[in-house]
């Protein structure tokens, strides 16, 4: 029989990760039930997803890779900007879903308990499945631009993914419990993601920025969409260091929005 | 064997703060920073309110115990602290056992998902296995007899079908502490009798303890074996539910005599505002109670706003039970009373000839419009003590129902043995 003591303050302590455990099908109905309502009542489904990274990349190409001019390491710059948006969509669609997903389901927070970890974590899940399918896209193209990528390296990939996740996820929970308080994150948020699109080597790569390109280099993105051109598209050899530096970047991050958002998160609904 | 809810000296703390509007946002904290910089440095004096206070009481297994009180006496946020949805600010909480809480029916409903859907979902965010609703599943469509409409999404549900699923997932949760707070107060009649009776049927075959907080005196006085009366964040008084009753009853009553005139629960726009509301005998002297089968009045101290004058005034005055069920209204537009025009103050008076109410305390709510706009609106008003009388002149002490009503018997012989 399970004995649950409710005292003023409570740190992190074991009977969290317990909690955890006992709530983990949560994680699961909350992302299906917003895979299931994302696409209720739209025409064309989950086509979305696919159309999304697409035009993206149709009208950066145009932009960037046709009238400026912007060099892409060698290789077409559609397929260049393709592997970037796929980690770039992922990131920012995460993190936007993430900052608001306690404000959004207010309504449950303020009358049931469950750890509240499991709103933000379930949110990044979510956009795994969109990531799957745009991944299809990039596949498409590389058998149409035919690359061909280094088999030994492809384990690289999921590692990546594994970074991008904590990145979203631990900005993610810092702006989450943030927001609780101030709601000025919903606004400020979008213009964030833009600007953060701008120092991230998406539509452009990192060889631009030159000898300033270590600067580049303290933003945890850019290691994961370096990375992942040189595995699938062989623009430059792995950067083992940058790689690292980045996933110890993003676990810091991690564990810095963990540490917030697990100091607030009792009196959420005093404050939401 | 110890007991399975152990509160103690329970208490929340809130900080008031000041802000119009209800959020902060950091715009405000950067311009007070600069308004006042040594302001913002040292810690500004905040308002404290506590909204519990040394509470502490203990429940025991299979107990279904109910939580009365006013309006902010405590009663949520003691909900809340149970169900771990705010902590307290000092004291300790010892729960022994699996909590399952039915805050507000419908919680964590999609309203784009089919009922099939939010089923799983609404248990899942209760705390129920996968496998568990998946066993249940049958009993909770049954109960909510929903079956028809199983894969329609719930926005397209009529509000009843709504709150009747809603409550058969959280009823078939079986923890063994369930928390109710009012989720009695929505749905028809029928439905509240089928809740009820579900939640006796939990408690009696299984010995869960059910914590059931509610307005409801009738569902309270239904359910519960122990009471809690809450007030102003601190237990009143514990014990028996009629004797609790009782007392909060009493307590409601001598509070609104004394002060309907500050009370801000109400409605309307306020050009005319009921100040007082008593009873007076036919002699004219205020009383403190009626006496079935006597006549009575019911007098309203009015005071309309400075310079305001008012005709066509509509009054409204309902008497209900104490569990909230209509017993009978008094109304202008029954009587074609004409009323008005008024402008400053006086008293409305309804004089009712040969009381026809059982003895039993009832509530008295009014309403009423000026112009065809309501002006003041208060629900439960004042508590309307009735005492035995003698109605019908023969010395009966029958006092099933709640009204009496002047009746005769007499047989019709159509055939007769006798000659």
């Amino acid at each position: 029989m399970s004995t649950i003591v409710i005292r003023p303050k409570r740190r992190f302590s074991l009977s969290d990760l317990k909690d955890l455990v006992r709530y983990r099908e949560l994680f699961y109905f909350f992302s299906w039930r917003d895979l299931k309502v994302r696409y209720k009542q739209t025409a064309i489904g989950v086509a979305w997803a696919v159309l999304q990274p697409v035009i993206s990349m149709i009208v950066f190409s145009v932009f960037f890779g046709r009238l400026a001019g912007v060099p892409s390491d060698n290789v077409p710059y559609p397929i260049f900007v393709f592997a970037g948006l796929l980690f770039w969509q992922f990131f920012s669609d995460a993190l936007n879903e993430t900052a608001n997903t306690l404000v959004s389901n207010k309504a449950i927070i303020t009358k049931v308990y469950f750890p509240r970890l499991i709103l933000p974590v379930s949110s990044v899940i979510t956009k795994f499945v969109d990531f799957a399918i745009a991944a299809v896209v990039l596949i498409a193209l590389m058998v149409y631009y035919g690359f061909k990528p280094e088999f030994g390296h492809l384990f690289v990939l999921p590692l990546l993914l594994i970074i991008a996740f904590m990145a979203a996820l631990g900005l993610g929970l810092f702006l989450a419990a943030l927001n609780v308080k101030y709601r000025d994150v919903r606004y400020a948020l979008p213009f964030l993601i833009q600007l953060l699109l701008f120092i991230t080597p998406v539509i452009y790569p990192a060889s631009i920025a030159g000898k300033y390109s270590y600067l580049l280099a303290l933003n945890p993105m850019t290691g994961v969409i370096q990375s992942a051109r040189a595995v699938l598209l062989g623009t430059t050899v792995i950067n083992w260091n940058l790689l690292g530096l980045s996933a110890g970047a993003c676990l810091l991050l991690l564990l810095a929005g963990l540490w917030y958002f697990k100091r607030i998160e009792r009196v959420f609904a005093d404050i939401i | 064997m110890k007991p399975i809810i152990e509160v103690r000296g329970l208490g929340k703390k809130f900080i008031i703060t000041h802000n119009k509007g209800g959020y902060v946002a950091l715009r405000d904290v950067v311009a007070g920073f600069f308004k006042n910089p040594f302001k913002a440095l040292t810690r500004k004096k905040k308002d404290e309110f506590w909204a519990l206070r040394d509470v502490s009481f203990s429940v025991e297994r299979g107990e279904v115990i109910g939580v009365i009180g006013g309006n902010g006496a405590g009663k949520s946020t003691l909900l809340k602290i149970l169900s771990q949805i705010t902590p307290p600010s000092e004291g300790e909480v010892i729960l022994r056992g699996r909590v399952g809480s039915l805050l507000e029916v419908g919680t964590g409903f999609h309203p784009e998902l089919s009922g099939r859907e939010n089923i799983f979902l609404n248990g899942a965010i209760l705390g129920m296995k996968k496998r568990e609703i998946e066993r249940k599943f049958d009993e909770i469509v049954a109960f909510a007899g929903v079956e028809r409409f199983l894969d329609t999404p719930v926005k397209h549900y009529s509000s009843g079908m709504y709150v009747r699923l809603a409550f058969s997932v959280a009823a078939h949760m079986e923890p063994d502490i369930l928390l109710v707070d009012e989720v009695l107060a929505v749905g028809d009649a029928e439905f509240q009798k089928k809740c009820l009776g579900k939640m006796d049927e939990i408690t009696r075959k299984s010995g869960r303890t059910i914590f059931f907080v509610s307005h409801n005196m009738g569902a309270i006085a239904n359910l519960c074996t122990r009471c809690v009366f809450l007030k102003n964040g601190q237990v009143n008084m514990i014990g028996k539910t009629d004797d609790v009753i009782e007392a909060y009853l009493k307590d409601a009553a001598e509070r609104s005599s004394n002060d309907i005139a500050a009370r801000k629960d109400r409605q309307g726009n306020g050009d005319l505002r009921i100040t007082d509301a008593y009873l007076v005998d036919t002699d004219g002297n205020r009383v403190n109670s009626a006496i079935s089968g006597k006549s009575i009045s019911i007098a309203l101290d009015y005071e309309c706003k400075l310079g305001v004058s008012l005709k066509d005034i509509i009054i409204g005055l309902g008497i209900a039970t104490p569990g909230g069920e209509g017993v009978t209204l008094f109304h202008t537009e029954m009587t074609k009373a004409t009323l008005g025009p008024v402008s400053g103050s006086g008293t409305f008076i309804c004089s009712i000839d040969r009381l026809p109410l059982v003895p039993k305390t009832y509530i008295a709510n009014a309403r009423i419009t000026a112009d065809g706009e309501v002006v003041d609106y208060l629900q439960n008003l004042f508590p309307i003590d009735v005492l035995d009388g003698d109605f019908f002149g023969t010395g009966s002490s029958i006092r099933h129902s709640l009204v009496y009503m002047p009746h005769a018997w007499r047989d019709v012989k159509r055939d007769s043995h006798a000659s």
